[in-house]
């Protein structure tokens, strides 16, 4: 491991130890935060129990549903701007100010209309990461070298394996990016919903638990979603370097 | 048509169709799950005109003001330090940056049981969804200015203080301003998440109050005014972002 790694893992430790210092002598008190080593010890006993499966596998579900519908839309819209240039210089500004636009004040809209089911909370998850995926991949089109291009022409490749072979190895790293922003924004959309309004899940379970001043179950189950967000974050991160590395990018 | 001009006539298509697509919407699902765009702004405008209306618009206001200052204040200082030690940046920048992908809602009671429900747990909240990219793009800012500006520096023998003052600043204004484009957008996010989860006043209380009086109307108009503020608010520092970003390029 690198020093720099070292350090990293440092921080972290030395962050966990300031709190169970703090947590121990009572300047933050009981209510507020459990100490560490409690946290640690119910969010065990809950992944063995198993009481929150339920709610795990309902956001997993939904997270990956809003992750795969985004995927799958945005690359297909991008594809398509990518030939229609005018209809990608109308729709600039929207793409420029998109995430400016509060996406989870279309919430409570989306419960009046789809009913408070897992669709709205999927619909929020998609809206936010689709825009990412979107102008990723238009970015990484743009930066398929026109060379690369010819040489398919040339070889008289179909059009098929002109995608295949050459331009989505050449717009692979920013495609990446664009997965890597889908994640998080797919997550942060689900659980996101699942706080402010809905019947399940873990953002649900969250709120639902801090309304009980359920301390064991709440402090658990955030520790729980940083993991999973940081965990994902991270190796998608990792992934992207490689592969810009490989193209000797950085 | 010059290219001046261009942007603004984009953007007037872009709504023109939005509103185009909200009203088909509106003929599509009905009066009970949609309030048509007109019906909106009339509704709208009644509601601005309303004296309680000043209240919520005020503390949201007010809560977004101080949240911004704080994120811009926090952000500079940190990524000015980051910027320079090189090794800090190296340790702490990826952590950051994960920290951006997490569900910042699931933090939310954490913020609520250490500020009380009010003013500081709505600012906290701002702050922290704000103070990241501000805080990224200073970093990456400061890090890669030209060498060769800092070489000049050293043979007119600057101090350290005139240093920042007259070269790095200048050289990093253009990133900076990006980034606090950005931290003003999720800085607003922030604020209005906050209120629309728990607080007893402000435009996402207002929100909230429409479903559950599940009054369309109001939920519509108060989106459509976050929305318009957000959008309109943005295009304007993006223009002024592209002209710095141009003018340091020439």
């Amino acid at each position: 491991m690198s020093k720099v790694s070292w350090y990293r893992w440092l921080v972290v430790v030395a962050a966990v130890a300031l709190l169970e210092l703090l947590c121990l002598t009572g300047v933050i008190d009981k209510i507020t935060m459990q100490p560490p080593h409690l946290i640690a010890r119910d969010f065990f006993r809950i992944i063995v129990s198993g009481r929150m499966n339920g709610a795990i596998l309902k956001t997993t579900t939904n997270v990956l549903a809003a992750f795969g519908l985004a995927m799958s839309v945005g690359i297909v819209a991008a594809v398509f701007l990518h030939r229609k240039r005018t209809l990608r210089d109308t729709l600039d500004p929207l793409f420029a100010t998109y995430y400016a636009v509060p996406v989870f004040a279309f919430y409570p809209f989306f419960i009046v209309v789809f009913g408070l089911g897992d669709l709205p909370q999927i619909l929020i998850g998609f809206m936010l990461a689709v825009v990412a995926v979107i102008v990723n991949t238009l970015n990484g089109l743009d930066r398929v070298p026109s060379v690369l291009l010819k040489t398919a022409r040339i070889l008289r490749l179909a059009p098929a394996e002109t995608a295949l072979r050459v331009t989505l190895p050449a717009a692979g790293p920013y495609i990446v990016t664009g997965v890597k922003l889908a994640v998080a924004y797919s997550f942060i959309g689900v659980i996101g919903s699942e706080f402010i309004l809905s019947r399940g899940g873990v953002g649900y379970e969250i709120g639902f638990a801090y309304l009980n001043f359920d301390n064991a179950t709440m402090y658990p189950l955030i520790l729980l979603i940083l993991i999973a967000s940081i965990a994902a974050n991270s190796s998608l991160s990792w992934w992207e370097r490689r592969l810009l590395e490989r193209r000797g990018m950085r | 048509m010059r290219p001046r001009w261009k942007g603004w006539v984009n953007a007037t298509i872009l709504i023109a169709s939005l509103i185009v697509v909200w009203q088909a919407l509106y003929l599509w699902v009905g009066e009970s799950a949609l309030a048509s765009p007109l019906a909106t702004l009339r509704y709208t405008l009644r509601m601005v005109t309303n004296e309680s209306f000043e209240g919520h618009l005020y503390d949201t206001m007010r809560a977004f003001v101080i949240a911004f200052f704080f994120s811009t204040a926090i952000g500079l200082a940190v990524g000015f330090w980051l910027g320079f030690d090189r090794l800090s940046g190296e340790v702490l920048e990826p952590m950051i940056a994960a920290v951006y992908a997490i569900p910042k809602l699931t933090l939310y009671p954490i913020l609520l049981l250490a500020f009380g429900l009010g003013l500081s747990a709505k600012v906290a909240f701002g702050v922290i969804h704000g103070v990241i990219p501000i805080i990224l793009f200073t970093l990456a800012a400061v890090r890669n200015t030209k060498p060769i500006l800092l070489k000049t520096g050293r043979v007119l023998k600057l101090s350290h203080s005139q240093t920042v003052r007259w070269i790095l600043f200048p050289a990093a204004v253009p990133e900076i301003f990006t980034g606090l484009r950005v931290g003003f957008s999720l800085t607003l996010i922030g604020t209005l998440l906050a209120e629309m989860f728990a607080s007893q006043r402000g435009l996402g209380y207002l929100l909230m109050t429409g479903i559950g009086l599940h009054n369309i109307e109001q939920v519509m108009a108060v989106t459509l005014l976050i929305v318009a503020f957000a959008a309109a608010v943005s295009y304007l520092l993006l223009h002024i972002d592209r002209r710095l970003h141009r003018r340091a390029q020439a």
